[in-house]
This record gives structure tokens, C-alpha cells and sequence, in this order.
């Protein structure tokens, strides 16, 4: 058992799984799969379900209803301790009274690995990690990045198929979470191993993953890679949770392929159809929306035009940003190049896109903003 | 991120300690060196005091038995107190106040008075032997008994127990156990090498705490104990009140005080620890 052998990752299949605490329902009835090798994050406001799914892929809470598979095997009545699964947590839970040497054996010593493979797969793991030199030092000696090194190196130290992580940067500074967040990834093209990568953070997410799960109230949005759950998301809550975006709401007509909406007196087009009569809304990301003075019109193809007032300008250093208020009271922003003269705060502007920019969404009632 | 302890340089406030000092001089340290003084001046100056202690088989005896009584009373304190105090530090905060009242009200009750209330239950038509009898089982002598005693005393030192444990116990991160559970180790396991050793530096304070003031105990084993059960400050309290003989009953009491210390400097490496508890984020 060392990390020389290259661990064959494991597919996760998460089938119709349920988690209901008192009267909460954490998680309804939700099914995925995770590839074998795969990267996978899990992303969603806190309360979404992420986590709930993380414990019990490890066991550390039972199903109440469904069937969690591991490889071929249903894991869901596998004590935690048999399941060979790593996971690293965001609190560390390094083990106070062990060394760094100690705690990262530790997994192994539970495996009953003899002492020498031991002690050589721990150096190896620390190797990987960048610790070797700290192998006697106590955790609370240690900095927060290097504290999670310690625990990312213990949850690989046996190469489990399988690799959960749970917000394990949330309680570090920026810096240090892109350092990493690039180590995590080098370590899981070495590793092989599959991971299941809980945040909520959609920068990291996007960093990260392979493919996004995006939960919300116990269930999954949508499943699939960054890029398509930012072009082409599924509903408005990973359109809005994913990204910037901007929300037109108003009345909708569908007519062929296309679907006209009335917002704020303007009629704007947006391919695709209604998939209802209850209230729809086009998402429209900034850097596809440009700016330009009032009655320019439609031009260069721009086939959606709509008027209103800069109520904010911020640059960005390579980019500038417009906060355009519309007659509505609604807002949408802007991106676009560094302009050498900017629009005023205040002026009148045309906002203007192509038809396939906009994507037409049922109105799910999410509102935009992150949760921290 | 580790953090480095404000540095203690505030020495002036040392004045605040006098008041305590004063009095700590005045009813411990003077009346001790009177003691210690008289165990060796009466009735004449020299070593007789101890010579008769170690020379007399009663006294040999007692002594042993104290630390026996003692150790046994230490040992029922930490089973009863372990799992008391892991559950005070687990539940929520109402049942918490709940369990902390129950261990304080008694402690609130004087010694003697709980110590009656014991005899009551313990001598030979007392409640629970009545019990033991309607339930067809036979009579068992409690009262006058080491076994007495060390129901007696457990009782009353309990909470010296439980207040360390559950202080020391309160610090510990739950989710080191769901850790080692998905590193791989069986619950017992992760008891005995997460939970158990980071809990140890409560019970090594707790059993100091109650060895200690088991060891000079004086009202339970006096009204619980029989002469099959005197535990050595009775002995002192006989020496002194009794038979007015101030050198022996000092002599006793010296010897008893130097046990104690070899106990505590036997038992301070273990409390020493090379590690903070503060190892995660919070």
C-alpha cells in the first residue's frame, strides 16, 4: 500500500437519496453519479444539501431513504470506518495530542501497514504536500494551510478510491487558497483518485472541478461542466448562483422557436420556448451586453435594444463595469473593454445584445447574490 | 493560525495577593510550622514521634488503609464521574444546566448532613437493605464497613471529579471522532486513541483533586466506618483531642502531608502536556 501505485478512482452513484432532520427535509430524493477519476464539486448556499450528501457518502449520517454505491459496492450500511474513503474537513480535525508524523500515519496504522511501508508512505505523502521537513511538529504549531496539508496528505496517506473534501479552504485567506487550490489539483491528476469537492464557492468550483453539481434546498439544479452551466444553465438559480448575471422579468409570448418578453416597454427576443405560462425571465451575462449612446440603434446584427440610465461605472482595470438602471426600476450590468471615454453616471444609454446571448428561463424566484 | 500567548509582564499588581497571603500565612503556614515544630519538641526534642509511628502496627495499618480507601474512592469516582461528564458535554444547553445543578445542589448540602442521610441508607434497617430484603435477596453490612466508606465518600467527592473532566472534556472536538472514523478506525479505536488520551489531563487533575482529599477525610469515614474501617485523621483527631499527645497526632499528620506531595510529584510529568488543544480553526 503505497502512493507509487496509482489508485484507480472509484465511481460514486448517489441513487434517489433522501435526509430528512426532524421536520427538515436536507436532502430530496436526489440521484448522481460521479465518474470514476472524476473531479467533482459539489456547489450551493449553505443549508443546499452539499454537505448533507458528503456525510453520507462517508457514513457519518445514515439514509433515510435511497442507495449510495461505491465502485460496485452499496455502501449505504457500511460502518464509516469500512468504507476506505478519505476525507478532509474544513476544520482540519487534525488529531491535537499526534505529530504531523503520527496523524499521517495514522490511517495507515488502523490498516495494520507495517512499520517500515509506514513510515515511507508517510514521507511520500508529506513530499506531496510540501511538509516533509515539519514531520515532528504538533498541529497547533503549524500555520491553517499547512494544518490542511497535514490533513490532505492523512486522507490520501492510504489511497482511498474515493476523496471527499468539505470546504476545506473556507478558513483560509485568498492567497493561500489559490495556492491551494493548484496543489489540489496537481494532486488529484497524480492521485487518480476520485474526488467529491464541497463549496460554495463558485470561483473555486469553476477552479477546481471537472464537472459542478449544483444543489439548492436539497436537490440538484444541474449537473455539468463549468462552461456549460454558465452558458447554458438550466435553470435561474445556477444561472444567477454561477457567475455574474443580469435578470429581465416581464411579460412573454412564445411564437415558433422564438419568445418575445415586454420589459419596461421594450420588446426583446430570445430563442427558445415557454415551457409555461407561469413568469419567465432572460438571463443576460455583462460581457455579452454592450453599452453604447442613446439612439445608435440596432446595429452590427444586435437584435435586442433597450434604453436606460448609467446609474454606476467601475473600473476594473482591464474591463469597465456599467450598472444601467431601466425604466422598470430593474438594473442590468454591463461589462466591456476599458473605454477611453467612459459613459457619465447619469447619462442615458442603449443597452444592446444578440439573440442568442439572452437564455430564456422559467422564473424560479431566486434572486441574485451569493451566499457567503 | 497559531497564536502566541499574550506575554505576562504585569507585575505590579502583585500587592492584589496580600490580603489572601496574610490569611494563607496566618491559618495555614503558621499553625503548620507549629505542627511540624511540636511533632518533633514533644515530648522531648528528637525523632520519638516517628519512631513510635512506624513502630506501631495500628498506625502502619491505617495508613495503608487510608491510601486503600482513597484509591478505591478515586477509582469509583472516575467510572461514575467519565461517562457523566462526556455526557454533560455532549447534550444541549438546557439538559447541561439541568445535569450541572445535579451536581452541585448536593455539593451545596453540608458534608455532615450527607453523610447522615447515608447512614441512613446504608445501616443494617436501612433503605437499601429493606430493599435488598423484599426483593428476597440477603442482608448486606454497609454501615461500618470500608465498603460504606467508600460509598460514603465517593458520593461527596463526585463533583471534584466531574467539574475537571467536564472542563477538560467540554474542549474536545466531536469531529475528531467522525476523522478518525473515516481514517479508518473502529469506534472503540477512536475512544481509546482520540477520545481517551485528550480527556486524560481532566481525570489526572480530577484524580489528584479527589485522591488528595480522600486521603484526609475525616467526618464520612468517622460516621460511615467502623474500627474495621478508621481512616488515619480520625487516628490524628484521637491523638490530639483525645489524648492530648499534640508530638504524635503532629507526627501523623507530617507523614500523612509527605505522602501526599510524593503522590502529587509522581503524578505531575503525566499533567504536563506537549501539546495545545487549539490545533483546528476554532
Amino acid at each position: 500500500m503505497t502512493l507509487e501505485t496509482v489508485t484507480k478512482g472509484a465511481a460514486v452513484d448517489i441513487c434517489g437519496v433522501s435526509k430528512v432532520y426532524g421536520n427538515f427535509t436536507a436532502l430530496d430524493n436526489v440521484s448522481l453519479r460521479v465518474e470514476p477519476g472524476e473531479f467533482m464539486s459539489f456547489l450551493g448556499p449553505s443549508g443546499s444539501g452539499k454537505t448533507t450528501t458528503l456525510n453520507l457518502i462517508a457514513g457519518f449520517t445514515d439514509l433515510n431513504g435511497g442507495e449510495i454505491r461505491l465502485g460496485e459496492r452499496s455502501i449505504g450500511h457500511v460502518p464509516a470506518h469500512k468504507r476506505n474513503i478519505g476525507v478532509v474537513f474544513q476544520h482540519y480535525a487534525l488529531f491535537p495530542h499526534m505529530s504531523v508524523a503520527q496523524n499521517v500515519a495514522y490511517p495507515l496504522k488502523q490498516r495494520r501497514v507495517a512499520k517500515v511501508d509506514r513510515a515511507r508512505a508517510v514521507d511520500l505523502a508529506l513530499q506531496k504536500v510540501q511538509l516533509e521537513k515539519f514531520s515532528h511538529r504538533y498541529p497547533s504549531e503549524l500555520s491553517g494551510g499547512q494544518q490542511q496539508r497535514v490533513a490532505l496528505a492523512r486522507a490520501m496517506v492510504f489511497t482511498p478510491s474515493l476523496l471527499l473534501m468539505d470546504e476545506p479552504l473556507g478558513a483560509l485567506d485568498k492567497k493561500l487558497r489559490e495556492v491551494l487550490q493548484l496543489e489540489i489539483r496537481r494532486i488529484h491528476r497524480e492521485l487518480g483518485s476520485t474526488f467529491v469537492y464541497v463549496t460554495h464557492d463558485q470561483e473555486e468550483a469553476l477552479v477546481l472541478s471537472d464537472r459542478i453539481a449544483v444543489f439548492n434546498k436539497g436537490r440538484i439544479e444541474q449537473v455539468g461542466s463549468g462552461h456549460q452551466l454558465y452558458t447554458q444553465p438550466e435553470t435561474l438559480f445556477v444561472g444567477q448562483f454561477i457567475g455574474e448575471s443580469s435578470v429581465l422579468r416581464g411579460t412573454h409570448r412564445t411564437q415558433g422557436n422564438e419568445t418575445a418578453l415586454t420589459v419596461a416597454g421594450a420588446t426583446l427576443a430570445v430563442s427558445g420556448q415557454a415551457k409555461s405560462d407561469a413568469a419567465h425571465v432572460i438571463l443576460l451575462r455583462p460581457e455579452n451586453v454592450r453599452v453604447q449612446p442613446k439612439g445608435t440603434g440596432r446595429h452590427d446584427g444586435m437584435t435586442n435594444i433597450i434604453s436606460g440610465t448609467v446609474r454606476e461605472m467601475l473600473y476594473l482595470g482591464a474591463a469597465m463595469k456599467y450598472e444601467v438602471g431601466l425604466a422598470d426600476g430593474s438594473h442590468v450590468i454591463a461589462r466591456t473593454p476599458t473605454q477611453t471615454e467612459p459613459f457619465a453616471i447619469g447619462q442615458p444609454v442603449e443597452l444592446a445584445w444578440n439573440l442568442k446571448d439572452g437564455t430564456l428561463l422559467a422564473d424560479d424566484g431566486s434572486t441574485a447574490g451569493h451566499e457567503a | 493560525m497559531p497564536s502566541k500567548p499574550a506575554p505576562r509582564v504585569l507585575r505590579g499588581p502583585l500587592y492584589l495577593t496580600l490580603p489572601a497571603l496574610a490569611v494563607l500565612v496566618l491559618v495555614m503556614a503558621v499553625p503548620l510550622g507549629v505542627i511540624v515544630l511540636r511533632s518533633f519538641m514533644e515530648p522531648q526534642p528528637g525523632l520519638a514521634n516517628y519512631v513510635w509511628f512506624f513502630q506501631t502496627k495500628v498506625n502502619i495499618t491505617v495508613l495503608l488503609r487510608t491510601f486503600s480507601i482513597a484509591f478505591w474512592v478515586t477509582l469509583c469516582c472516575v467510572l461514575a464521574a467519565y461517562p457523566y461528564a462526556f455526557a454533560m458535554s455532549v447534550v444541549g444547553p438546557r439538559l447541561r444546566l439541568a445535569m450541572i445543578m445535579c451536581v452541585l445542589v448536593p455539593f451545596w448540602v453540608s458534608g455532615v448532613v450527607r453523610t447522615l442521610a447515608w447512614v441512613i441508607l446504608l445501616q443494617d434497617s436501612g433503605v437499601i437493605n429493606r430493599l435488598l430484603l423484599s426483593m428476597g435477596f440477603e442482608k448486606v453490612r454497609l454501615i461500618r464497613t470500608q465498603l460504606g466508606v467508600t460509598i460514603g465518600m465517593t458520593q461527596v467527592l463526585l463533583p471534584f471529579m466531574i467539574m475537571p473532566l467536564y472542563a477538560v472534556m467540554r474542549g474536545i472536538d466531536l469531529r475528531l471522532l467522525q476523522a478518525a472514523r473515516s481514517l479508518g478506525a473502529h469506534p472503540v479505536k477512536t475512544f481509546l486513541q482520540i477520545y481517551l488520551p485528550l480527556s486524560l489531563p481532566g481525570v489526572f487533575a480530577g484524580v489528584t483533586i479527589v485522591f488528595i482529599l480522600a486521603l484526609g477525610f475525616y467526618i464520612t469515614p468517622l460516621l460511615l466506618g467502623g474500627p474495621q474501617s478508621t481512616m488515619l485523621s480520625t487516628l490524628i483527631q484521637q491523638q490530639v483531642l483525645s489524648l492530648l499527645n499534640w508530638g504524635r497526632g503532629g507526627a501523623m499528620g507530617v507523614v500523612l502531608l509527605i505522602a501526599t506531595f510524593g503522590i502529587l510529584a509522581i503524578a505531575s510529568p503525566f499533567m504536563k502536556r506537549k501539546y495545545q488543544m487549539s490545533g483546528g480553526s476554532k
